[in-house]
């Protein structure tokens, strides 16, 4: 099957486009938008983004392949990215993302068998003071201590299965 | 007396009355500068903010108004304006405050840069890891325009100029302008060799390109409204201005700390509150996780003004970039990451080796290569693995990255690995030579 967006999105995607001086320029903000809406960066979807900015596709997958946003396998429903960098570590951030991992079952760096949750270590996730902190797909949860994991296991679980996301402050 | 913060920049940001909207800016004098702007000539800001002693917040600090006076204006192409908030540096979580506080103080301090030189197309490049902050920045964006702030026909005037908040996609080196710039126009973010590709000359798609950090842009607008002399009262000669420090890590309280003209030694003791109950601090990463390592027990040897020669304590380093300069290190981006006798310092070097040898862009060899191979040798070091040359090869090898790669990112794991070295040589080689595991008593600090 072609591959296809949500009129919507089309339409987001154009409107970027044009703001651009140069066409090419808009490729990070295509691939966001659509590995938004597909959890994927798939090979279509490279030819795609190639027609539409008039590049080749070669030139779409060296970014892709570059940056490591960008994804060539599904991610989870919710995507939990637990900061690896020394500031986290030092307050017990692998501790949490072994709590994490026992906790929601899936292992570090992989997506669980049911692609419900993408677990993760990233680095310094720029909100060092109040770490160890996750960023739960757009939302920071800081001050994650292995003692305080409750609610953010909870929430993980809640989106995971379907619910709808708490709204968080930050 | 009490140390305080002297709040300039954070101002607003924590008071629980003030919002992120246009009117809640407007109601503290928000834009009143930008309107002023509009009817001075550019060359008057750009020697305001020259005369001010502005020095870039990124890292290098670099004085803004000699960048600007850089810019070629006789090129004939267009000049760009890109706000650099990828904020990546290991400890810096600064730019986050000001995007997600107050958004508006930076608009008005990119609309003002944009006017003062001339600038029609300004860019906000935001890291992928701050969604949020993005959407922030454009609703605000978006208000500003239809206040007639941003867009066309800016407060009434002929001057017109749009702002586009970009999206990185998690990658370190994007903070490096010209790896930055590449990234902008689509493609893999190498950085451009220097010379010939000065942003200031061949920029974005070729063209003049300035690229500023968040909080340096958002002294702007106060530069306008107190005057450059005024500023200049804030903070030591040379180091004009309040600086936000990021503090991290084993401390009583960490956080960001705007503050002006203390020492290292305030900041951590007074306002942080000192090192956690019955701990000591031990070592102090003070410019970002690139930055060189202090012991706290060290002795620094320094000039006085009239030039005899001094001793000075970690504790009496000046909290600025000319202070943390003069014991050896930098001030990079404010970040603070601070280690107690808990610590186990190999691991704490190993942990950020990772972290650099994961952000290299692989554009050069001597980076590439070197800080995977860093990585390996330093995490067999503290997995009771060490081979009897590690210790000297690492060293040895780190020193020949920094200096030999396009971009400064080199230096990134050659400073941590040397310094983290040299200053605690013994306890490393002890370490080493029983071949013990890492052991950080809190909490381990790489990945198993």
């Amino acid at each position: 099957m072609a591959f296809q967006l949500k009129p919507e999105t089309v339409e987001k995607i154009d409107r970027m486009i044009a703001r651009y001086p140069q066409k090419r320029s808009a490729l990070m903000m295509v691939l966001h938008e659509i590995q938004e809406e597909k959890r994927v960066i798939s090979n279509e979807a490279i030819e795609w983004v190639a027609a539409r900015l008039e590049l080749q596709p070669i030139n779409v997958l060296e970014v892709v392949t570059f940056f490591p946003s960008y994804r060539q396998k599904p991610i989870g429903k919710v995507w939990v990215r637990v900061c690896r960098t020394l500031s986290c570590a030092l307050m017990g951030g692998y501790k949490t993302g072994e709590i994490l991992e026992k906790e929601l079952g899936c292992k570090m760096g992989h997506t669980s068998d049911d692609g419900s949750v993408t677990l993760e270590y990233a680095e310094c996730l720029a909100a060092c003071g109040t770490g160890p902190v996750a960023l739960v797909d757009e939302d920071l949860f800081e001050n994650l201590t292995p003692d305080k994991l409750g609610p953010v296991i909870a929430e993980i679980k809640k989106r995971a299965a379907g619910g709808t996301p708490t709204p968080t402050k930050n | 007396m009490p140390v305080t913060e002297t709040r300039l920049l954070l101002k607003h940001a924590d008071d629980p009355a003030y919002g992120i909207d246009l009117a809640s800016y407007e109601k503290v004098g928000g834009y009143e500068m930008l309107k002023k702007a509009v009817g001075l000539k550019p060359e008057d800001i750009r020697t305001e903010i020259k005369n001010s002693g502005l020095r870039g917040r990124g890292g290098a600090g670099f004085p803004c108004g000699v960048k600007w006076d850089l810019v070629d204006r006789k090129s004939g192409k267009p000049i760009y304006l890109i706000v650099n908030c990828d904020e990546s540096e290991p400890g810096t979580f600064k730019d986050r405050q000001l995007v997600h506080k107050d958004p508006h103080q930076l608009i008005e301090g990119v609309m003002i840069s944009a006017f003062a030189n001339n600038v029609a197309l300004a860019f906000i490049y935001i890291r992928e890891e701050m969604p949020k902050g993005a959407k922030i920045l454009n609703q605000a964006i978006e208000e500003a325009r239809a206040k007639g702030y941003v867009g066309a026909n800016i407060c009434g005037s002929s001057y017109s100029c749009d702002i586009i908040v970009h999206r990185g996609a998690g990658a370190y080196i994007c903070g490096e302008e010209t790896g930055l710039i590449e990234s902008m126009e689509g493609k893999r973010a190498y950085p451009r060799i220097k010379p010939p590709f000065f942003p200031a000359v061949l920029g974005l798609y070729q063209c003049p390109t300035i690229v500023n950090n968040v909080e340096t842009l958002c002294n702007v607008p106060h530069i306008l409204r107190m005057g450059a002399a005024e500023y200049c009262k804030i903070g030591r000669n040379n180091n004009t201005g309040t600086r936000i420090w990021c503090v991290s890590g084993q401390v009583q309280r960490p956080g960001y700390y705007e503050v002006a003209g203390i020492t290292f030694g305030q900041l951590l003791n007074d306002i942080c509150g000192g090192p956690l109950p019955g701990r000591k601090f031990k070592a102090i990463v003070p410019g970002g996780g690139s930055s060189k390592i202090l012991r706290y027990d060290e002795k620094f040897k320094g000039k006085k003004p009239d030039g005899t020669p001094h001793e000075f304590t970690f504790d009496e380093i000046p909290l600025d970039f000319d202070g943390i300069a003069s014991a050896g290190s930098m001030s990079g981006s404010g970040a603070v990451i601070v280690m107690d006798d808990s610590v186990d310092i190999m691991e704490a070097l190993a942990n950020l080796v990772a972290f650099y040898a994961h952000e290299s862009c692989g554009q050069c060899t001597p980076c590439r290569e070197g800080s995977l191979w860093a990585k390996k040798m330093t995490h067999r070091m503290c997995g009771g693995e060490a081979r009897e040359r590690d210790l000297t090869t690492l060293y040895d090898m780190a020193g020949n990255i920094g200096g030999r790669t396009v971009c400064p990112m080199g230096f990134s794991t050659t400073w941590p690995v040397q310094s983290y070295i040299d200053k605690f040589r013994p306890e490393i080689e002890a370490k080493t030579r029983e071949n013990r595991l890492g052991m950080s008593r809190d909490a381990r600090l790489i990945e198993k």
